[in-house]
């Protein structure tokens, strides 16, 4: 490049001559030259800005461009990462505690139609009629042929049921997939288990949701897609069960009851192994809510759970335990059976005339109202109320079902002394099946309390100490006696020790105003073997009547222990319970001198 | 020497060239074929659950109670009693075969029969 000189010779000679400044040509040269370097810098920062924004076009080009394809083109499944086994579209299965299936999905089809696709409506809709036949034609005719753009027609369909309606070659009636929840074992664990029915429903899937039960505690874990490789484990076993409904079905025709209930229990964890309610019904087709007529009495009430009733001197139990765990008595105190015992206006009695007194245990086996009552009044209303607190017996239990929560106990307005004395024997509260099971197996449990779970967990999780291991095992001896030379005479199953405790309690009238004199309430708790408790069942039969003998006989002793014995002699094999020889009492020591 | 390695670029560019498009299909294929293998995995798993189902569905224990009813002269099938637990020591111990002889001597009846 050649430099223009800022004082060029000549024009500096030129300058001097005329008499000017030369300076002059200088600064007019440095003003040209920094113009030119100006240019030059305006030319190159505008090329720069140039090919920036060039490219910042394209790159914004590029990413729309992307943006659209995206929003424009079909989702489709990536092919090249393998989906693997963990995330699973459908709703987990449910499984006993040996792995065996509760509830599982099948793939099933749903009906529907398109009337203006429809060749031959009228055809269509008697033919249809004639494959469903709880449809009706003239419905179907209506909404085949009026405006109707889109008509549901069956929600489940039999892969039979299916091809008789492909079998009609109708281009307007079509099928969209459905995934339907089975129950494959019928009304087993029905109550348990609860039931599905469809939520939100499009015509390729619908949802499934639970509705009652374990279903629908659980609703969130089962249609988590992460889970859904992983089936729901319960406590429950499928052969143990089935064992337990069938006799407890037996039971109820033999003692004419009009519902019945069995709840067998592990006493070391609280584990449900078997929970029964009858009269049942199938989850598969789970009816409707009665609307009429006492709720209690539908097959979807759940007399273990959700039923609380005063369940009689089954809670003498408690009572004569706490009394041992606080010093009060011993087994062999002498107790004042004399009746009736008056309180204010209020007669307590005994089933029948047991003398004028009775050793505690006497008062247990006899099951004397009267002498309970006395050593309610000596533990006073605060202690027997803290006791039976910390039972559990005044919430409702935290099994994990949903009608668990409806199942609160009754507990009397006012605790008053006669309200001790009374609920010492079982009246004036309320409390389910569940809560006695779970309240004996903490007495079993050495006076850890158990809470009753249907979830099979780990073993060695001890609750908070509630009763003290002498006393505990002092009631589990009383609890033997009843069954060996008491009440329970007929619970005695060979080769188990089967200890327990009966209550018959008359049922209170519905529109209040006194007790029925020929309905009543008969419950079985019992535990085995006595000697090293592993389980605890509680068998309720709701209004037995066992007419064999020549007057019809109420008693727990006659309806509801023969039904538990036949539960506890079918089960214990089941439950992997070798029969024993019961341990005999160490024959004491005697001191001899001469 | 210029003109040499011209060409032998322009070769490799062809190879490259031919190599790319190779893998390119290959992988196409593959693809195309881990798909219709996630295929096969969803229906196989779409009928492992449906026969289990059914399995679960045969051995409904309401089918095997009448099952066992039904053929009761045949099987003799009675609910699980508490009398059937056995005990290890109530087996008998397998006999014990006698010992083996490991000289035999060889005799013969000598006396002559009347």
């Amino acid at each position: 490049m050649i430099r223009t000189p800022l004082r060029p010779l000549a024009s500096v000679l030129r300058a001097r001559q005329d008499g000017e400044n030369p300076d002059v040509i200088e600064r007019e040269n440095i003003r040209l030259r920094h113009e030119q370097m100006r240019d030059r810098a305006r030319m190159r920062a505008e090329s720069r800005l140039l090919v920036l924004g060039v490219v910042f076009l394209c790159a914004f080009l590029t990413i729309g461009g992307r943006m659209g394809v995206l929003a424009n083109s079909e989702p489709s499944e990536p092919r090249a990462g393998g989906a693997g086994a963990d995330i699973v579209a459908s709703r987990a299965d449910i499984v006993d505690r040996r792995g065996r299936i509760l509830a599982t999905n099948i793939e099933t089809y749903s009906l529907y139609a398109q009337p203006p696709q429809m060749v031959e409506p009228i055809r269509a809709a008697t033919a249809l009629a004639e494959i469903f036949p709880d449809l009706d034609a003239d419905r179907l005719l209506k909404d085949f042929t009026g405006k109707r753009k889109f008509v549901w027609v069956k929600r489940k369909l039999s892969p039979e049921q299916r091809q008789a309606v492909h079998d009609l070659g109708e281009p307007g009636l079509l099928f969209g997939p459905r995934e339907m929840r089975l129950y494959p074992n019928g009304r087993l664990a029905a109550h348990v288990l609860g039931g599905t029915g469809f939520g939100r429903e499009g015509v390729h899937a619908a949802e499934v949701i639970g509705v009652a039960g374990v279903e629908k505690f659980f609703d969130d874990r089962l249609r988590e897609p992460a889970q859904g490789h992983a089936p729901l484990q319960l406590s429950i076993d499928l052969s143990v069960q089935a064992a337990v409904e069938r006799v407890l079905q037996g039971g109820k025709l033999l003692m004419n009851a009009k519902g019945a209930s069995a709840v067998l229990m592990e006493v070391e964890t609280g584990q449900i192994v078997a929970l029964a309610s009858l009269p049942d019904f199938d989850p598969n087709a789970r009816p409707n809510p009665p609307t009429e007529g006492e709720p209690g009495d539908s097959p979807l009430f759940n007399r273990a759970v959700q039923g609380v009733y005063e369940l009689g001197s089954v809670f003498k139990t408690f009572t004569i335990a706490q009394a041992l765990d606080l010093g009060l008595v011993d087994p062999s105190t002498i107790i004042d059976t004399r009746g009736p015992m008056r309180w204010g206006k209020h007669r307590i009695n005994d089933f029948r005339n047991y003398g004028p007194t009775q050793t505690t245990t006497g008062v247990m086996v006899k099951s004397s109202n009267v002498g309970t009552a006395r050593i309610a009044q000596e533990i006073g209303i605060e202690r027997q109320r803290a006791f039976l607190g910390s039972l559990g017996l005044f919430e409702a239990t935290p099994l994990e079902i949903v009608e668990a929560k409806s199942g609160r106990p009754l507990l009397p307005k006012r605790w008053t002394e006669l309200s001790t004395m009374t609920i010492s024997y079982g009246h004036g509260l309320s409390s389910s099946p569940l809560h006695l099971a779970a309240s004996y197996a903490t007495i079993a449990n050495g006076g850890y309390l158990v809470t009753p779970t249907l979830m099979k967990g780990p073993r060695g999780q001890r609750g908070p100490r509630v009763l003290s291991e002498r006393a505990a095992a002092q009631t589990m001896t009383m609890l033997r006696k009843v069954v060996t030379d008491g009440t329970a005479s007929l619970a005695e199953v060979e080769g188990y020790a089967v200890g327990g405790k009966t209550g018959t309690a008359d049922k209170p009238r519905a529109r209040g105003g006194g007790y029925y004199e020929d309905k009543v309430l008969s419950t079985f708790a019992s535990v085995f073997p006595a000697h090293d408790p592993a389980y605890v069942l509680v068998v309720t039969l709701d209004e037995p009547v066992e007419t064999s003998g020549s007057e019809p006989r109420r008693t727990a002793g006659w309806t509801a222990v023969p039904v538990a014995s036949e539960i506890t002699r079918r089960v214990a094999p089941l439950l992997g319970l070798r029969p024993v020889i019961e341990p005999g009492e160490i024959g004491g020591i005697t001191l001899t001198s001469n | 020497m210029r003109g040499f390695l011209f060409v032998l670029s322009a070769m490799l560019v062809i190879g490259l060239a031919f190599w790319a498009y190779r893998e390119n299909y290959d992988t196409q294929a593959a693809q195309a074929r881990a798909a219709a293998l996630q295929d096969d995995i969803a229906s196989a798993r779409e009928r492992l659950q449906m026969l289990n189902a059914e399995w679960a569905y045969l051995n409904r224990p309401d089918r095997l109670r009448d099952l066992a009813q039904i053929n009761f002269d045949r099987l003799g099938l009675l609910p699980l009693r508490a009398d059937q637990f056995g005990r290890i020591d109530q087996v008998a111990y397998p006999a014990v075969d006698p010992l083996p002889i490991v000289n035999p001597v060889e005799l013969m009846a000598r006396e002559a029969f009347p």
